[in-house]
């Protein structure tokens, strides 16, 4: 077998050396430098984030505060969604909210988290996206509000049913918050951005804090029991399980919401009346909300324990030489026991049960289209 | 004998048979070992193909047929049970067994001092 060697020459977050002195595996992901796992393993990680609370270094993604040079927060929200087929204008204070960006063609630019703070729009983006969808922004809306990157804010994600327990001994008011809430907490000495929300499909948080303060808050909350140290490795798995995309692999620009089975972000006020359309490729993308899209993507699931992974093609049937489709991510679910995968097929063979082979290898392997997500979602939305 | 490549596989070498697995270094870096594909008995490889696939959470990775050879038979065990790779990668949880064609080959492949030394 063959070992990757180690990376040089990366960006590194605030929490590198806790990285290293825990043990971590480092390896290269969107220009940094991140711990892909630490000595418990992915699989270890994966278990005990659905367990208990896994606590995850993210502070490669992209934080970007939007700021209203005059007028308010509303002309910002109008201004997005002109880039974004979401509710803006309807986004209330200390709400966040899953957007797309389009484009012309109705493909995705990046997916991203928008909150209301307020006084300005938050967002997190990500790291394989942030330069682009900075100058973007600077394009787009820079004479309504300034776009100001975050570069010097770590982020953390504490993930799972220990969470909030863990998470409230420093700010007991996290109790209170449901699902895609956001407030500013005092924790540990600095002020930081909470929401409930995460990429697992577990109840959790992700915490914006300043980069000086984000060593000492992830030791604070490493110190309780319940809490350990988990690498983007189980990241993957657990989004995987939960149904989550990842951009670049089940998104990008020639994939619209609807291939995507996205299309739950696009609420009514986007589809009919006076807000409907005005974001880029809304031609495309609402007419596909009516007629439906050529291709959709579904989970898959292996019919034998052979994991099948991102590229794999897939054919209507085993003989057939003309693949109708292709897995864009997939492996070994340690939640489910099994392998778990997703991936985009003709719509005519999108229906769940439908019988499908993989090509893993030389061989094909039997898999059946599955609704998503394969773990439930555990989100605490009331 | 026991033999070593750079690509970490382990090679114990008795008469014309030879059993292959992977090393613990390799168990360690892949991590929990969740699959394992093995080669049809009867196929035969080259050296340095790749000859099975051992697969962690994260990814694939292929093992490569340490010397050139014909497998004669393979571990059922590790496809049962593929956490054996991890916890007696040298020992239970070995791939497949080769007949030995070309046993010149095995002049190229490391003894366990030269081995470790690579790791360092």
């Amino acid at each position: 077998m063959t070992i990757d060697p180690s990376p040089s020459r990366l960006r590194r977050t605030p929490l590198f050396d806790l990285h290293v002195t825990m043990g971590a595996r480092m390896a290269a992901f969107a220009g940094y430098e991140m711990p892909i796992q630490y000595p418990l393993g992915v699989m270890k990680e994966h278990l005990h984030t659905r367990a208990a609370a896994g606590l995850f270094d993210v502070s490669h993604m992209g934080q970007i505060a939007l700021r209203p040079r005059r007028g308010s927060v509303a002309d910002i929200a109008t201004a997005l969604e002109r880039l974004a087929p979401v509710d803006v204008v309807g986004l209330e204070a200390g709400r966040q909210r899953y957007a797309l960006f389009t484009n012309v063609d109705g493909g995705i630019l990046d997916d991203l988290m928008i909150a209301n703070r307020g006084d300005h729009i938050l967002l997190v983006v990500n790291a394989s996206r942030k330069v682009a969808d900075e100058a973007y922004l600077r394009a787009a809306v820079s004479s309504i509000c300034a776009v100001e990157a975050l570069e010097s804010r770590a982020l953390l994600a504490l993930q799972g049913p220990q969470a909030e327990r863990v998470l409230a001994r420093f700010a007991p008011q996290v109790a209170t918050m449901r699902f895609m809430d956001v407030r500013s907490l005092s924790m540990v000495g600095s002020v930081c951005t909470v929401v409930r929300s995460g990429y697992t499909g577990e109840d959790g948080f992700e915490i914006s804090v300043a980069a000086a303060g984000a060593a000492t808050l992830a030791s604070a909350l490493l110190e309780d029991a319940a809490v350990i140290l988990a690498g983007l490795g189980a990241r993957d798995s657990l989004r995987t399980e939960a149904g989550l995309c990842l951009y670049g692999a089940d998104i990008d620009e020639s994939t619209t919401p609807i291939e995507a089975a996205l299309e739950w972000t696009i609420p009514r006020v986007r589809r009919t009346g006076a807000r409907a359309g005005g974001f880029p490729g809304a031609d495309v993308v609402l007419e596909q909300l009516k007629s439906g899209a050529p291709r959709r993507r579904v989970g898959l699931r292996s019919k034998d324990r052979t994991p099948v992974r991102g590229s794999a093609l897939l054919f209507a049937a085993n003989a057939d030489a003309q693949p109708i489709g292709k897995v864009t991510s997939g492996g070994y679910g340690p939640s489910v026991g099994g392998p778990v995968a997703m991936g985009y097929v003709t719509r005519a063979l999108s229906a769940g049960g439908t019988s499908l082979s993989a090509q893993v290898r030389s061989n094909r392997v039997p898999v059946e289209v599955t609704d998503l997500p394969f773990v439930p979602h555990r989100y605490r939305r009331a | 004998m026991l033999k070593f490549t750079p690509e970490h596989e382990w090679i114990q070498i008795d008469g014309d048979v030879a059993v292959v697995g992977i090393t613990q270094h390799a168990q360690e870096q892949l991590g929990d070992v969740v699959f394992v594909e093995l080669p049809a008995t009867g196929k035969s490889f080259g050296k340095g193909a790749p000859a099975a696939v051992v697969e962690s959470v994260k990814a694939a990775s292929d093992v490569y047929a340490p010397i050139s050879g014909q497998v004669i038979e393979t571990n059922q065990s590790i496809v049962d049970d593929p956490a054996l790779v991890n916890s007696d990668p040298m020992g239970s949880g070995w791939f497949f067994k080769l007949k030995v064609t070309k046993p010149s080959e095995l002049d190229s492949l490391m003894d366990e001092k030269a081995y470790k030394m690579q790791l360092g």
